[in-house]
Order: structure tokens, then C-alpha cells, then sequence
């Protein structure tokens, strides 16, 4: 009986693996369509406005500037031309150098950048956990507030309480 | 003007190494009398730095361009608001205005000084140390009232149009109310270390500066993003420029501490973590003023590079050697009275959230220096823009956001299986059901990792949400029940009676509120086009008409307008004046951003010019989801910091028996400082 009920089981768990997996595959034939909008609008913010104002290429606005307009022209050239992305950024990186890009790459000494945080992050956790384990071992200094009354006195207290309360 | 102006700045510096110096052998000898003149000393730093500022203030509303200053950051045709705030405009005027504000803060802290006679002499000696530094600054290093060389001109350079702004008249003061008050729980964590303070009060009177600093900051901050919002016309709200970062970094190690220090208040525990985290934020405040005023990083918002960056580098360095001379010294005060019990408890939740607002402040830090790195160590700069910012910073929120749902459900010592279940059952199913609905409505998670954070936002806000509203409610009914009321009438008394606990609720809402509004970015839209008389143009499901252009001219700027028609779904809704203007004096353009905001989108309109080759003019269209939460957010915050911030109301004591009272006795005693009744904090 429970060899049946395992094998019933079984069957449904496949079952429903396959439904996900079908899904999943689905959802994702869905999603594997990067528009030429998508894709600008990701290109564009992964660069930088050259003309000075510190702004992402897309979102530069102030009146009058010429060079974001330029560089979005030269953006869609080279989207037009089929180059990828990579062949686009290290183009206007070429062109004007690595502060063009508004995110360090994950090459050389520029990685540093994106694994520190995450090394302090483990650092930090590892620390609290050492900091638990030592406060779980350690002896109360005093396990009253210092300011408040004496022990023999709470003992008084704790006698009386016990005397009043006893059912 | 400018030598009265000058002689008060240098009378305040005096008086300023009087408090301090008198201060300090008041302490040494223990003379109450030579401690009152310092205390005396201290208030009339205030007069005369007031004295000072009003003279910049007058030397502006009478336009006296034979100061340099006055004639860098004002006009003659400048409305009075922005004469005024002139004051912060630059960088002598805003140094002034800081030493303003700090004697202000000192003033008050000197005037309360019975609250605690001796740490308040202790905390103005430190006080004076600070104040003698910014007075420093103003006199030798940023005079504002330097006479300008040659004749006199008969007009202004103008203020910056950026700062023209009413937003910009209220943004700087609030933030800089911040950034200063932070001096005070600094002046009293040090205080409290030097003279090895017995009990914890002052711990309740820093956490309460430290609230007043974080209220001011907070409000600096939103105020600061919905400037940039609303002026640059650029569609958003958080651009992770340096000086923005400037002003995260003490309010990230402020909110851990006002944390942390419930830790140090109920169970006396974490003390040395306290007072470096209030080390640690006034130091980061004076860092990030550092940063903005010395040209060491480069950024749209920072004041010309000057030479007063080796000024802050000492003092920063000389403040924390004292700090870490004191704690060296004293470190046997700080030892922790209770040990950690178990993981799955409100002890270990704060640790948590420490550790994750620390990592966040540090990532924000790192990000913003790292460009300094790396053209230190390759010779060549790189760019750390948004897309650093933010890989790094949400997982880091979402995480702080699960603990904002988490933390303020667990017992203090230990919570148990038992427990978690009942609490978070019901409200993590109603998060796993909106998370449900929102896939239903059409967000796709999967598709980009924008839409993954954006749902994980709203899943994790719901649940804190949740967990709060049933916080109020449990506790609520219990009121009504015992009052013969309503429920609302319940969580009412509820909150006046524990303001800090159910304060603090309040500002998380405001916390989740804000993020809903953050989780709206991933669905912001854009498009830009020309746009002739009786052009079209559409965005989502708003269609613009242009119907016409026009042009005005007044005494500071002239200015174009476009006048648009806005259609929603084919019917008109509104028409929207996106302009931009010239300044005369500064000659400068900037951009006046029309917007529509509702509870689900902002319709953003910006006037970006005309075509050079056509002439036509170009309108800029932004669809902003959800921005309206993110202000919305920001009133709760405010209002919850404000209620935390009030005393409680005491409940009408009934007659409580003998039996009763020896009970609550046994129970405190038990739990060591633990709440003994529904309405006391957690």
C-alpha cells in the first residue's frame, strides 16, 4: 500500500517538475525579446554624459547640451550597425576614456571596487557571530540593573511576592 | 558692516576658547563658579555668531556688492527668500551658517544644563572644542566678509538658478540642522565616556539628540530629493551623486543607532558599539562636509574647491584621537551587563540590522571614494555612478526590510517556535498573496532583475505592513476592551502611552510606504519629441497636445512656456505649463519641470529647448509610477519621529493592590528591565 502511495507520489512530484520546467521555459522564450528600446535605454545607463554635469547619459538634460545628444547618436549608430554590446561600450570607452562608463568594469584593479562590499558584508557577519557565541558564554557582570535596589533587599521583596501570590 | 561683521566672528572665537578653557579648570578644580562663566561664555558665542550672520544676511537685502560674497551669490532683481538664503549659497556664507546653527544647539544644550548640571558641563566643554574649529574656518580660512577688489559693480553675479527655488530656501537649513545636531549626542557620548557617567541617563538624553539630528537630517534628505525632482528635470529623485551620498552616510549610522541603543537601555548591552556608532556619525557628518567643500570628489552640487579640506583633515584626525584616547582610558565603563540569550530574539535582530546598515554605509563610502582610489593606485579615474549604487544597496534593503518585519515582533531574550508562527503566519501569507496578485497583474520577475526587486519590495513592505497592523490592532483591542471603546480610539491611547514604540512603528510604515514608491523606478518610462502648434505626442495613456507657446520677461529672468493639452484615454484632464527660464544676471538657463501627480504615476513634463536646427521646440515626457508614495513616505517618517518624540501619556492609575504590585516586581526583577506591562516599550 505505501509502495503504491510512493509510487502515486512520485509520479506527482514529476508531474509537477515538468509542468515548472515547461513554464519556466515558456516564460523565458517570453522574455529572451530585447527590444531596440530595452536595450538603449540599458546602454544609455550604463554610460556617462561627458560634457561635465556628472549625469547618466540618458538622464542628462540641462539646457543646451550637445555632447549627450551626439553620443546617443553614436549609441544608435553602432546599435544599427549590429555591433554588440560589448563592441559599443569599449568603443566609447576608447573614445573617451574609462570614465565614461558609470559603473567600475569587473576587470583588473576596478573588481576591488564590487568585492570589497561584499567582503566586509561576510567580514561583518562572521563577526556577529563570534560576538553571539561570546556574549552566550560570557558571565553577567551584574545581572541587575546597577542603579536598582539592593539584592538583599530584592530578596525581601521576592519573599513577600512569593508569600502574597502563593495559591 | 563687513569689520562689524569680521569683529563678532573673531569676539565668538574668543568667547568660544573662553568656554572652553574656563570649562575644562572648572572641571579639573571642580568651580561651579568658573563653570557658570563658561556656561555664559558659551551663550553669548550664540550672540555674537547671530550678530555676524545677520550682518551677511542685511549686507544681502541691501545688495553691499564691495563684499565678495554678496556679489558672488546675489542681484539686485533677487527675490528676498533667495537674498536670505544667500546666507548657504557659498561657502563661506554656508560655514557661517553652520557655526550659527551649532551655537544655536549649544545655547540650548547650555541652557538646559539643570537636566544634568555636571554632564552638561562636560558636553559644552566638547561643544566649544567644535565650535572653536568652525569659528576657525569662517575667520582664517572662508571669511565671508573678504571686501572684493577693484570698484564696486552696479549689479550682482546672481545666485544660482538652481537654487532659485523655494524648496532650496528650506533644503539646506533642514539639512544642515541635521548634520549639526548631530554635534550634540557627540558632545554628550564623549562626556559621558571622560567622566565615566554613572547609570544610563545619559544614554536617554543622547538618543534623544540623536532623534532630533535624524528628524532634521531626514527631512534634509527628502527635501534635497524632491529639489532634485522637481528642479533638475531629469525625472528622478536619487542621482547617487557624492554629496548625496554625503548626507546618507549619518543617517545610516544614526538610524543604527537609534537601534542599537534599545539594546543598551533595556538590557545594557552593546555600549561600546553606542558610542562609536555616535563617534562614527558625527565624523562621518563632518567627512561628508569634508567631502563636498575640499574638491576632493567632483560633483555637480559641491562648492568650488578650496583650500580648507587640510583644515577638516585635522580635525577629524584630532577628534578621533581623543575619542579613541578616551576609550582606551575608560573602556572598562562600557563593559556589557547582560549576556545574549538566544539567536531568535530582539537582541540578535538589532545586532542584524546593525550589521546591515553598516555594510550599506560602508558601500555608500566605498562607492563614493573609490574613484579617489583608483586614481591613486592606477593613475587613472573611473566612474562609480547608479548602477554600483544600487546592485549593491538593494539586496541590502530588501534584507533591512524583512528585518523591519521581523525585529519588532521577537522578545526581548528569546522568542519562541510557538511564537514566530503565531506572529508571522498571517502576515506572510498576506505577502505570498500580493506577490501572487502583483505576477497576475502583469510584473514579470523574471524577465529583469528590476521587476525581481520591485516585486520583493512590495512583498516584503506588505508584510511589515501586516505585521505592524496587527501590532496596533491586538494592542488597540486590547485598550478598547479594557475602556469599553473602539478599537481606533484603542490604538490611539496605545500610542500616546508608549509614544517611542508605537512612534517608531509609525516611521516604519513611513519606511515601507517610501519603498513602495522606490519599487515603482523598474516601470518608469520616457520619450522626447518635437512639438509644433497642434503637435501630438503620447506616453502610457496620456496623449499631449501642444496648443501653444509663450514668452514673459521679468526683472530676474525671462522665461518660455509651452502650453499643453493632457488627454487621458481620449478625454482632457489638464493642461501643463513645462517652462524654462534665463537668468539675466548669472546668465544661465535652467528648466522650470510641469508636473501631474497622482497616487499611481506622475505625469513629468520637461521643456528641454528648440532644435538648433529647426527651431522647434522639444518637449521631454516622463511616466513616473508610484513617485507620489515616496513624499507620501517621507510625512510618515516625519510624523512617527515626532511622536517618539513626545512624552507619554501616563494612564489613569487605578489602585493597584499589594498582590499586584509585588507581581510586576517579580516580573521586572525577572526579566531584568523587560517590559512588565502591554503599553511599556519593547
Amino acid at each position: 500500500m505505501s509502495i503504491a502511495r510512493n509510487v502515486v507520489c512520485r509520479n506527482r512530484v514529476k508531474r509537477w517538475a515538468a509542468g515548472l520546467l515547461l513554464a519556466s521555459a515558456l516564460l523565458l522564450m517570453g522574455a529572451a525579446g530585447d527590444p531596440t528600446g530595452q536595450r538603449f535605454d540599458r546602454l544609455g545607463h550604463n554610460l556617462m554624459c561627458t560634457c561635465g554635469c556628472g549625469q547618466v547619459l540618458l538622464e542628462c538634460n540641462h539646457v543646451g547640451c550637445t555632447t549627450s545628444e551626439q553620443m546617443r547618436q553614436e549609441m544608435k549608430l553602432a546599435m544599427a550597425r549590429g555591433d554588440s554590446d560589448d563592441v559599443i561600450l569599449a568603443g566609447f570607452v576608447g573614445k573617451y576614456g574609462p570614465t565614461v562608463l558609470s559603473a567600475p568594469t569587473t576587470t583588473g584593479f576596478n573588481r576591488v571596487a564590487w568585492i570589497m562590499p561584499v567582503v566586509i558584508f561576510i567580514a561583518a557577519l562572521v563577526a556577529v557571530i563570534l560576538v553571539v557565541r561570546a556574549w552566550k558564554n560570557r558571565t553577567p557582570r551584574n545581572p541587575l540593573n546597577p542603579g536598582s535596589s539592593a539584592p538583599e533587599e530584592l530578596d525581601e521583596f521576592r519573599r513577600r511576592a512569593r508569600e502574597e501570590t502563593a495559591l | 558692516m563687513p569689520q562689524i561683521g569680521s569683529f563678532t566672528l573673531l569676539l565668538g572665537l574668543a568667547l568660544s576658547v573662553y568656554a572652553f578653557a574656563a570649562g575644562l579648570f572648572a572641571i579639573v578644580r571642580n568651580d561651579d563658579r568658573l563653570s557658570e562663566t563658561a556656561r555664559r561664555a558659551g551663550i553669548a558665542v550664540f550672540l555674537a555668531v547671530t550678530a555676524a550672520s545677520a550682518v551677511l544676511v542685511y549686507a544681502a537685502f541691501t545688495n553691499d556688492f564691495s563684499l565678495a560674497y554678496i556679489r558672488q551669490h546675489s542681484n539686485r532683481a533677487l527675490p528676498g527668500a533667495y537674498k536670505f538664503a544667500a546666507l548657504w549659497s557659498g561657502q563661506e556664507g554656508s560655514l557661517l551658517f553652520w557655526c550659527w546653527l551649532l551655537a544655536a544647539y549649544g545655547l540650548v544644550l547650555r541652557m538646559r544644563h539643570k537636566v544634568d548640571t555636571r554632564l552638561v558641563a562636560h558636553a559644552a566643554v566638547v561643544m566649544s572644542a567644535v565650535q572653536i574649529f568652525f569659528l576657525v574656518l569662517v575667520d582664517f580660512a572662508a571669511p565671508p566678509f573678504v571686501i572684493a577688489a577693484g570698484a564696486i559693480p552696479a549689479d550682482g553675479n546672481g545666485l544660482n538658478p538652481l537654487l532659485q527655488y523655494p524648496e532650496m530656501v528650506i533644503h539646506p537649513p533642514m539639512l544642515y540642522l541635521g548634520y549639526v545636531g548631530m554635534t550634540v549626542p557627540f558632545c554628550f557620548a564623549l562626556a559621558a565616556l571622560i567622566m565615566k557617567y554613572p547609570g544610563e541617563k545619559w544614554i536617554h538624553i543622547t538618543r534623544r539628540w540623536t532623534m532630533v539630528g535624524w528628524l532634521f537630517l531626514t527631512c534634509g534628505i527628502f527635501l534635497g530629493s524632491f529639489w532634485a525632482y522637481k528642479v533638475l528635470g531629469w525625472g528622478g529623485w536619487w542621482g547617487w551623486d557624492p554629496v548625496e551620498n554625503a548626507s546618507l552616510l549619518p543617517f545610516l549610522t544614526g538610524t543604527a543607532f537609534l537601534h542599537s541603543v534599545m539594546m543598551q537601555e533595556k538590557r545594557g548591552m552593546m555600549k561600546v558599539w553606542n558610542m562609536w556608532l555616535i563617534f562614527s556619525t558625527f565624523l562621518l557628518a563632518i567627512f561628508g562636509t569634508f567631502l563636498t567643500r575640499s574638491g576632493v570628489v567632483s560633483s555637480v552640487h559641491a562648492f568650488a574647491e578650496s583650500n580648507i579640506g587640510p583644515y577638516f583633515v585635522t580635525f577629524m584626525a584630532l577628534t578621533f584621537a581623543v575619542c579613541m584616547f578616551f576609550f582606551v582610558r575608560n573602556r572598562s565603563h562600557l563593559e556589557s551587563e547582560h549576556k545574549l540569550e538566544s539567536l531568535v530574539s530582539r537582541e540578535s535582530s538589532f545586532l542584524f540590522n546593525n550589521v546591515l546598515l553598516l555594510v550599506a554605509t560602508f558601500a555608500v563610502l566605498w562607492g563614493t571614494l573609490f574613484p579617489v582610489l583608483s586614481e591613486w593606485v592606477t593613475g587613472h579615474k573611473v566612474t562609480v555612478g547608479p548602477p554600483f549604487f544600487n546592485k549593491v544597496n538593494i539586496p541590502i534593503a530588501l534584507c533591512l526590510l524583512l528585518l523591519t518585519a521581523v525585529g519588532p515582533l521577537l522578545a526581548w531574550r528569546k522568542t519562541s517556535a510557538e511564537s514566530i508562527r503565531k506572529n508571522f503566519l498571517v502576515p506572510a501569507l498576506i505577502a505570498l498573496a500580493t506577490g501572487v496578485a502583483l505576477v497576475a497583474y502583469g510584473i514579470r520577475p523574471w524577465v529583469e532583475i528590476a521587476y525581481f526587486y520591485s516585486l520583493m519590495t512590495v512583498m516584503l513592505s506588505v508584510l511589515v505592513a501586516a505585521t505592524i497592523g496587527s501590532e496596533f490592532i491586538r494592542g488597540g483591542l486590547v485598550i478598547a476592551r479594557h475602556n469599553n471603546s473602539n478599537v481606533f480610539h484603542g490604538m490611539w491611547l496605545l500610542t500616546r502611552r508608549n509614544t517611542r514604540r508605537y512612534g517608531g512603528y509609525i516611521v516604519h510604515l513611513g519606511v515601507i510606504v517610501t519603498m513602495i514608491g522606490f519599487a515603482g523606478v523598474a516601470f518608469y518610462q520616457n520619450t522626447e519629441q518635437e512639438l509644433g502648434f497642434g503637435d501630438k505626442m503620447s506616453i502610457g495613456p496620456y496623449t499631449l497636445v501642444c496648443r501653444s507657446y509663450t514668452q514673459d520677461d521679468k526683472p530676474n529672468y525671462s522665461s518660455e512656456w509651452a502650453i499643453l493639452d493632457i488627454y487621458k484615454n481620449g478625454k482632457q484632464i489638464t493642461t501643463m505649463y513645462p517652462e524654462q527660464r534665463f537668468y539675466k544676471a548669472s546668465q544661465q538657463p535652467a528648466t522650470i519641470v510641469a508636473n501631474r501627480s497622482t497616487i499611481m504615476e506622475d505625469l513629468y513634463l520637461v521643456y528641454t529647448g528648440k532644435n538648433p536646427d529647426n527651431g522647434r521646440p522639444i518637449i521631454k515626457a516622463h511616466l513616473n509610477p508610484l513617485v507620489w508614495w515616496i513624499w507620501a513616505g517621507a510625512h510618515f517618517i516625519l510624523i512617527g519621529t515626532i511622536v517618539a518624540l513626545m512624552p507619554n501619556m501616563q494612564a489613569k492609575s487605578k489602585k493597584v493592590s499589594p498582590r499586584d504590585q509585588a507581581r510586576a516586581l517579580v516580573d521586572s526583577t525577572a526579566e531584568s528591565r523587560a517590559p512588565v506591562e502591554a503599553g511599556t516599550d519593547r
